[in-house]
């Protein structure tokens, strides 16, 4: 089997919204699956996927088992420090307009 | 027309530093970055849209703002001003916040410094980010994934589709 990475994990919406959860707090299969209107087993796959990739570790706590999600895995997301900066571009883009917009009417 | 735009990251320091070029000068820029009824036009990056709740523009004062995507879903912030030097400077910290303005104190905060330039006819305006920690900083990254990064990712995903074809 190919060797799964993060960029393979965050390929698809579903387990990007599972990461959005889970970044928030650590949560069981239940809980997360609740959020979701596919299947329970779907859910699994994805978590097992995540797991996988070592974005996600699971930890016991008492009869659960919770999901959580691995920080240090995230520092590969460096990468993602030049989408954070598109969204700055795009936010000054419409200021631009604005300000074109401002002009004309002064 | 080319329009200066640094993004500068810091991971010993826990710093952002953003500066952007505008062309117009620096009274306009302030007002749109000062001004709810103009910072409502362009805060959030599309397809979020900027709903200002209240704004008190002083010292000691804050913005109360939330973006929204377009299903409705809607994510609260605060910004707190701490010193306003018209048409200069000003400082604030940000948080995350619900609809009333009340700050989730698990999420972390950063310091914002503003600064406001002339260049010839234009503007360069200057924006320092500064968290307590990389560990914040990096948090703050996810929850930008979480509420912004959302059409950025899909469009990950046809680059994702057109590299394996």
């Amino acid at each position: 089997m190919m060797r799964r990475d993060i960029f393979q994990a965050i390929a698809d919406p579903t387990r990007r919204a599972i990461i959005a959860l889970i970044a928030v707090q650590a949560m069981t299969p239940n809980a997360i699956a609740e959020h979701f209107d596919c299947s329970r087993q779907a859910v699994s796959k994805h978590l097992q996927i995540l797991t996988e990739c070592a974005l996600v570790k699971q930890e016991q706590n008492g009869r659960e088992i919770y999901y959580q999600l691995e920080v240090e895995k995230m520092k590969e997301v460096d990468k993602w420090l030049e989408q954070f900066r598109k969204i700055w571009e795009t936010k000054f883009n419409q200021l631009d307009e604005l300000l074109l917009k401002l002009k004309k009417n002064q | 027309m080319k329009l200066q735009f640094d993004f500068l990251v810091d991971k010993e320091h826990n710093t952002l530093t953003i500066k952007r070029e505008f062309a117009a000068g620096r009274q306009l820029v302030w007002d749109a970055y000062t001004k709810s009824e103009l910072l409502d036009q362009w805060f959030a990056p599309k397809p979020l849209s900027t709903k200002t709740k209240s704004m008190d523009f002083r010292d000691g004062g804050h913005w109360i703002y939330a973006m929204v995507e377009p299903n409705g879903t809607e994510y609260w912030a605060r910004l707190d001003y701490v010193k306003i030097n018209p048409i200069d400077s000003y400082l604030a910290m940000d948080a995350f916040a619900d609809s009333e303005g009340n700050i989730n104190p698990d999420l972390p905060r950063a310091e914002w410094t503003v600064s406001f330039h002339d260049k010839n006819d234009h503007s360069l305006v200057e924006t320092v980010v500064t968290y307590n920690s990389l560990n914040d900083l990096e948090t703050v990254i996810q929850m930008g994934m979480k509420e912004g990064l959302t059409s950025t990712l899909e469009r990950l995903d046809d680059l994702l589709l057109t590299l394996t074809k």
